[in-house]
């Protein structure tokens, strides 16, 4: 069995089949990472390429941690420390760092489909670390990932995605994981933060927080991205709190037991409070374990079609 | 594709009992020595090994570990299909240990040779061993031999060793198979 994409790119280029490839080849990884010695020789003789154009932490550490771990060698590219500061193009920086015969390039860039884009224009493996607003398929593969290990399986489960999903391209990608594996999805959250046409996606929209929590099994909530709000679309963070902030309370009230998610950063006492985040409920650093494995996978799948 | 018969199930199981013999010759009751079956095919071979020492020679406690390579091959990207992961299953620690891995067929060493390295995510062992049933002679690529052996075979390279077991196939047996 091999992936039948050649870049990861998006959710949207994955099928199911893919999906069960990655998350039986994570399972090997994650009893790897869970070893004594958490190194395997694998890509001993693969370059791999960092290119954040975007501020991040968690990703660029798990993919990171997780190219270290299959034995590739790892540089990385910070846009504010670049010659793109200088003005140079895209495709002239990638293509200067193919030229150190770099074999794979994860990249975050704020364009949507900048990850295409490139993949039709330099001779490498690209995976797409998010563009802009649009997609984040490792965090969707995680998330559904640490779904399926809470819970079973994601097939018949209902979701919810809470937050600020007009700017969350976390969001995107998870309806369309959840949806290919067989989950139902709903969106919840302010009118002004959900997109005007997302029931096209097959997916509800509930602007009742409690409903959705009471109908739900999992509740993926989503970090409010200020940096992307060039306008109020909330009155106030207290507002916001106050109608979809969840809390030990509104759990403790629905009668049953739900799992929540996060894909960090946290606002604490925003989005979720601090006894939610630090909840048995929650499977947050699960999420972020769970990052390493999948995002292995997806780089050793890749590498797998890189014939010398 | 001809097809030529090497060992029968009774040829299998007397080899299987003078295997056992030898282990125990070396390893006395297995107190400080682990055995390890190489995924997916030596695992068959070391699950019967094992269930012979404990029932026909009364070892207790014995220890037996099934590990996974691929991730270790060298042929990581050199091969027509692509290389599928079974599940590793140590749940002890090899450290101070004797190590006996087991395969079915020894014929280029470079399985072992990624055994070898996988094994050190596992501690650090005494020593390591290694017991085959067949052997295949002169087909080598690197200088790794086995310690205890079944049956030595000159095989071409035209020519596969193919290992039955009862669990699988219904039968023991082990064939040489001619590739057209």
């Amino acid at each position: 069995m091999s992936l039948s994409t050649e870049h990861l790119l998006g959710i949207k280029y994955l099928n199911k089949q893919d999906i069960d490839l990655i998350f039986k080849t994570a399972d090997h990884f994650k009893a790897v990472i869970n070893r004594p010695i958490k190194k395997v020789p694998s890509l001993r003789d693969i370059t791999i390429a960092n290119l954040f154009f975007e501020n991040s932490t968690r990703t660029k550490l798990s993919f990171e941690l997780a190219e270290k771990r299959l034995s590739a060698d790892v540089i990385n590219f910070s846009a504010s420390q670049s010659s793109v500061k200088k003005g140079e193009t895209l495709i002239d920086t990638v293509n200067n760092i193919l030229a150190m015969k770099v074999d794979i390039v994860v990249m975050r860039h704020p364009n949507v489909g900048a990850g295409v884009f490139l993949s039709k224009h330099v001779d490498a493996k690209i995976i797409n670390a998010g563009d802009g607003t649009h997609e984040h398929p490792t965090q969707a593969l995680l998330d559904s990932y640490s779904i399926r290990e809470k819970l079973g399986s994601v097939k018949g489960k209902k979701i919810v995605i809470v937050g600020d999903v007009l700017h969350s391209r976390v969001a995107l990608s998870n309806i369309f994981a959840l949806q290919l594996q067989g989950a139902k999805v709903k969106v919840c959250g302010p009118t002004t933060l959900i997109p005007k046409h997302i029931t096209s996606l097959g997916v509800e929209v509930e602007t009742n927080l409690k409903k959705a929590l009471e109908w739900c099994d999992v509740a993926n909530v989503l970090r409010v991205q200020n940096e992307r709000m060039a306008i109020n679309y909330f009155p106030s963070t207290r507002e916001y709190t106050q109608l979809f902030g969840i809390n030990q309370e509104i759990l403790d009230n629905l009668g049953k037991k739900i799992v929540i998610m996060h894909p960090g950063p946290i606002n604490r006492g925003v989005e979720i409070t601090s006894d939610v985040a630090d909840s048995d409920q929650s499977i947050i650093l699960n999420q972020v374990e769970n990052g390493v494995a999948v995002r292995m996978a997806v780089i050793y799948l890749l590498a797998q079609q890189i014939k010398r | 594709m001809s097809r030529k018969t090497l060992l029968t199930s009774k040829e299998i199981d007397i080899i299987l009992h003078r295997l056992a013999c030898q282990l125990i010759e070396n390893h006395n009751n297995f107190s400080d020595t682990v055995l390890i079956g190489l995924q997916p095919r030596g695992s068959f071979l070391a699950k019967r090994l094992a269930k012979l020492l404990e029932e026909d020679y009364q070892i207790k406690n014995l220890q037996l570990g099934l590990l996974d390579i691929t991730f270790y091959r060298d042929d990581f990207r050199r091969r027509d299909e692509p290389l599928e992961a079974e599940s590793t299953q140590i749940d002890f620690l090899i450290e101070g240990k004797k190590v006996v891995i087991i395969d079915d067929v020894l014929y280029s060493g470079r399985s072992v040779r990624s055994a070898l390295t996988a094994i050190q995510s596992y501690g650090r062992p005494e020593n390591i061993e290694l017991l085959v049933l067949i052997d295949r002679r002169f087909s080598r690529h690197l200088p790794i031999q086995p310690n205890y052996r079944g049956r030595q075979v000159d095989a071409i390279n035209e020519e596969k060793v193919v290992v039955n077991w009862q669990e699988e196939h219904k039968k023991d047996a082990v064939y040489l198979v001619k590739k057209q």
